[in-house]
């Protein structure tokens, strides 16, 4: 048993571990994605988040512990955001000679997404910081955290809302776009791009790189549209 | 695949010393994706260069996310008695923007008369 505490006293205090976990639980989650036949709902991300916070919870594990592992994952966000500009560059008379398109529906989607956001919670009676931590959700994290704190939300709690935003958008895209018999993956991926910044921008390179092209360039430009947008519409409320 | 990596983490280096200096409301790697497009279309050798290392870090972008989303368990208690009113408004908006978006993208690109190829 002493044997068991030495190795578990090592294996806690190395990042090994949960790197090792993170890499797992996403395998175990992209093999469930494969074998449902690439289904939306199968979200490779949310039954890996599930599955290490039921590991953190039953070893008794702190996120912090966790995240002295899994900062090497979270910290590849950065490189792999610039990459975007790889598949943009393949794409770029295509990205070009849509620049009207997307400008219209940079203006109208975060204006959606935010009008409605913010119509909704207060109409079932959210004020104050959370309301406000709710506006930029749809913007990828670092700049949705910083609009928040400029409006006096709370960047955690809109953390929290971007993500629970992106993971939304990627499981209820293709579903949706399907009913509505959209086939132009420009629109799609760029639609889910603005909606739902990074995650969405995963879930559309898993469909095609079109798709996956388009809300990258969506993801990018909706940081500024947002950050425009968000103090604009607050004079609303 | 070293030299490349190198390549990246300098444009997104470049990307975060830049936006913070200005005070972009952009991140630092978006900027730094703009500067690597620039630097792709005046060098269009290096793409096919830098191409595989490129599409190797994206292939599972997904992956990525993961540890970002491990921390929102840990944080979805904060939103208190407010959970299920805030997961109606994030679910109905991500709904109603991707509808606008798309209708909004499409619309446009037919009233310029392109088709969608």
């Amino acid at each position: 048993m002493t044997d068991f505490q030495d190795i578990w006293t090592y294996l806690s205090s190395e990042p090994l571990l949960w790197l090792t976990a993170t890499l797992a639980a996403y395998i175990i989650g992209d093999a469930l994605f494969q074998a449902s036949g690439k289904r939306a709902y199968v979200n490779p991300v949310l039954i890996a988040v599930i599955l290490l916070a039921v590991a953190l919870t039953v070893s008794g594990t702190t996120y912090e512990t966790y995240f002295d592992g899994a900062k090497f994952v979270h910290f590849m966000l950065g490189p792999a955001t610039v990459c975007l500009a790889v598949p943009l560059y393949l794409n770029l008379r295509q990205v070009g000679k849509s620049i009207i398109p997307m400008l219209v529906a940079l203006i109208v989607g975060p204006i959606t997404a935010i009008g409605t956001a913010l119509g909704i919670a207060y109409a079932f009676g959210i004020r104050g910081e959370v309301l406000l931590s709710l506006a930029p959700k749809s913007v990828t994290a670092p700049v949705a955290m910083g609009i928040s704190e400029s409006i006096g939300g709370s960047p955690t709690l809109t953390a929290v809302m971007v993500i629970l935003t992106g993971i939304t958008g990627a499981i209820v895209c293709t579903p949706l776009l399907n009913a509505l018999k959209i086939t132009d993956y420009r629109a799609r991926g760029f639609a889910v791009g603005i909606t739902s910044h990074g995650i969405g921008t995963a879930r559309a390179f898993q469909v095609n790189e079109t798709a996956g092209t388009f809300a990258g360039v969506g993801m990018g430009a909706n940081a500024l549209a947002t950050a425009i947008l968000v103090p604009l519409l607050l004079t609303l409320f | 695949m070293i030299n490349h990596l190198a390549v990246i983490l300098s444009l997104q280096l470049l990307g975060e010393v830049i936006t913070r200096a200005l005070g972009l409301p952009l991140p630092g790697p978006v900027l730094g994706m703009v500067f690597f497009l620039v630097l792709l279309i005046l060098r269009p050798a290096f793409a096919d260069a830098i191409k595989s290392t490129a599409q190797g870090l994206l292939a599972h972008l997904s992956l990525l996310f993961v540890p970002a989303g491990v921390g929102v368990v840990g944080h979805i208690k904060t939103l208190g008695s407010d959970v299920g009113v805030i997961l109606l408004a994030i679910i109905l908006s991500t709904i109603a923007a991707i509808v606008v978006s798309v209708y909004a993208f499409t619309l446009t690109a037919k009233l310029m008369g392109q088709s969608n190829d």
